[in-house]
């Protein structure tokens, strides 16, 4: 797997087994929970990240604890990323009464308050001003917290995004857009129907805003384009708008197998996944195969560990369907 | 008491819970500098600062999700729509991500939040600017409705709507704001959930909201005067949370309902309050329940065609001469 010829990395070597540990965890359990939809486990829906865990790893090693996440229904990545345990997200994927939203909110909504996962949201565009909703209020309560928000190519067309960067530049709210591009809307080739070239690039110039175009299977250079994109925003200096250049190894949820796109494409980028070569990288630059070989077993055990921990869970009960629409835990519209 | 108008009640309403929390802050198209298009904000960004009260860009989904992100990370967002009908250009924040994320994350997220609106007819604005949006907002679990009727209850519910830690819609009646009123000196909160009878009678009930209260009234004294018909009239004040039980009582008197509502006919709120009547007070009726509503068409702009479409204080007495007299 290593290539003799891998540029060494350049980050430290902590923080590039914390990078590659984060990619592994998304990709093996992401694989084992493919296997469980087709074993009938996993219900519904499901929109995998496979191929595309650099983006999530880089800005998780850039972010600071409190700072925020955001993300779409593709958002298993960027859940785990930031230090959400496995059981409950499987847990979740399966309808369990242990899983991260209480079987109530499924594939599409993870959230983790608790560790700054402020929602997963499956309506195309949503979380844009919500993001930015959080910025504002970091920037009212001078909390120096930054809010982080991933969304899709597909999602640089509709209204949301323009809405909620153009009020985000106005209000220099502390606030990171980043755009994986993995090449398609849904089964359409994101080109196809889009009028610029660059999704979101090509868009930041209307909001004064740098055009940054990163490599998303480099996990080295989006910790660089994170680390400078949150220190700016940080620093009050107003939001970015970053373009991660992806690609999902599968189709765009459980159902489609993708097969709208030329074989010869996948295969290019397959041959860029990210975790081998930032595997190679950390072995060029002296980090022993020993060391990824343990991170490998370990996230293995952890995987095996969560599943079987939520296939013991029970499903949930009726006495949990009519709680938590109010404050006061309960349901009641009338008296 | 001090008399002020239901327009000026909002402002003070607002002005009072900003005074006590820091956390509450207010948004909108032109909300701070102008003060407001229908001057419902006057006076707040000279006193608070363009820090808390801010105004937007015509961005109606940014100005609602702003207010929902905002209110996931502990503020009081109060947000205005400048017309109750730009609902429809931020639905998405108001039904999918609004009322449904505390449900959906089991509980994680509060949402103390307000949404602020300009409702109903009166202006002759036409069709896209006069709508009784309040029955699109009560069908989704998750989003509590107020719509207060008079100066007194508009500051005190706007207070309570902006303490309480779940989203509230405030619909403020646009043919009310010049409508002087009662308003108690110091601080005023007037619960949610809580209707109330503002004419006591014996012979039948007219449930209202907003501005049909008035309308309510007027017809029940023209009922007393010119047809000895003596009509109780409900206030209902909050939609959701429903106060079932000021309606189930009243009906338990009264034997006879009436519902006036100015939206149009399908699926008004009347016709969830008649299906619980007809669920847990059918046996204290001695009529059909009958709904008074817009007919089911869009609103007119002309004068004379606005005041044929929403209830009127004559055809609230027709109507209920008409069925008295039918059931005679």
């Amino acid at each position: 797997m290593a290539q003799t010829t891998a540029t060494p990395a350049r980050v430290d070597r902590d923080t590039g087994l914390a990078m590659y540990r984060t990619m592994q965890e998304c990709r093996l359990l992401e694989t084992r929970a493919q296997e469980l939809f087709f074993e009938g486990l996993v219900r519904g829906t499901t929109h995998l990240g496979i191929g595309q865990e650099a983006v999530a790893a880089g800005f998780a090693a850039a972010m600071r604890a409190d700072d925020y996440t955001f993300c779409t229904y593709r958002g298993h990545n960027h859940t785990l990323a930031r230090g959400v345990p496995m059981a409950p997200v499987l847990a979740e994927l399966f309808g369990r009464a242990t899983g991260l939203l209480g079987g109530k909110g499924g594939s599409m909504h993870l959230t983790s308050v608790e560790h700054s996962v402020m929602g997963s949201y499956a309506i195309v565009g949503a979380h844009l001003p919500i993001a930015l909703g959080a910025a504002w209020s970091a920037q009212y309560r001078k909390s120096g917290q930054v809010a982080v928000c991933f969304f899709g190519d597909g999602t640089t067309n509709i209204g949301a995004f323009h809405e909620a960067l153009n009020m985000a530049v106005v209000w220099k709210a502390p606030v990171v857009f980043v755009c994986e591009n993995n090449q398609y809307m849904e089964y359409t080739p994101i080109g196809a129907v889009t009028a610029v070239a660059r999704p979101a690039a090509d868009r930041a110039s209307a909001y004064g805003l740098d055009d940054i175009v990163v490599d998303g299977n480099d996990v080295e250079a989006v910790y660089d384009v994170a680390t400078t994109a949150i220190a700016r925003a940080r620093a009050g200096d107003g939001p970015s708008l970053i373009e991660a250049l992806t690609y999902r190894h599968g189709g765009h949820s459980r159902a489609d197998p993708g097969t709208y796109r030329p074989d010869d494409e996948v295969a290019a980028w397959k041959a860029r996944d990210p975790i081998p070569a930032f595997r190679a990288r950390l072995e060029a630059s002296g980090v022993e195969a020993g060391a990824l070989d343990a991170i490998d077993e370990a996230t293995r055990a952890k995987v095996a560990e969560a599943e079987a921990e939520a296939r013991a869970a029970p499903e949930p009960g009726a006495d949990v369907l009519e709680t938590q629409v109010w404050a006061d835990g309960g349901s009641a519209w009338r008296n | 008491m001090a008399e002020l108008t239901y327009r000026a009640a909002i402002a003070a309403g607002i002005a009072q819970e900003m005074d006590r929390d820091p956390t509450v802050v207010l948004i909108g198209e032109d909300v701070g500098a102008a003060g407001g298009v229908f001057k419902l904000t006057e006076g707040l960004f000279d006193r608070f600062g363009p820090d808390r009260v801010r105004d937007t860009p015509i961005s109606e989904q940014a100005i609602v999700g702003a207010a929902m992100g905002a209110a996931m990370t502990g503020l009081r967002p109060v947000a205005e729509l400048m017309f109750s009908d730009f609902f429809a250009v931020t639905w998405d924040m108001v039904v999918n991500q609004i009322a449904k994320a505390r449900y959906m994350t089991d509980g994680q997220m509060s949402l103390p939040l307000v949404l602020r609106t300009a409702n109903g007819a009166g202006l002759r604005f036409g069709a896209q600017h006069s709508q009784s949006i309040e029955n699109w907002v009560m069908a989704i679990p998750g989003l509590k409705v107020v719509a207060p009727s008079n100066p007194g209850d508009m500051k005190g519910m706007l207070a309570a709507a902006i303490r309480d830690p779940d989203p509230v819609i405030v619909c403020e009646h646009k043919a009310l704001f010049a409508e002087k009123g009662e308003v108690p000196d110091g601080e005023h909160v007037v619960p949610l959930g809580q209707a109330t009878v503002v004419r006591v009678g014996a012979d039948v009930t007219i449930v209202a909201l907003a501005a049909m209260v008035p309308r309510a009234l007027a017809a029940a004294d023209r009922l007393d005067a010119e047809h000895g018909i003596d009509a109780e009239v409900i206030d209902l004040r909050t939609l959701i949370p429903l106060d079932a039980q000021a309606i189930l009582r009243s009906v338990a008197k009264t034997s006879r309902l009436f519902t006036v509502e100015e939206n149009p006919r399908v699926g008004g709120w009347g016709a969830e309050i008649v299906s619980l009547v007809a669920d847990e007070g059918f046996y204290s009726l001695d009529a059909p329940m009958v709904r008074i509503t817009t007919p089911h068409i869009p609103l007119p702009s002309a004068a004379a065609l606005e005041d044929l479409a929403v209830p009127s204080v004559e055809r609230i007495v027709a109507t209920v001469k008409r069925r008295l007299d039918d059931a005679r």
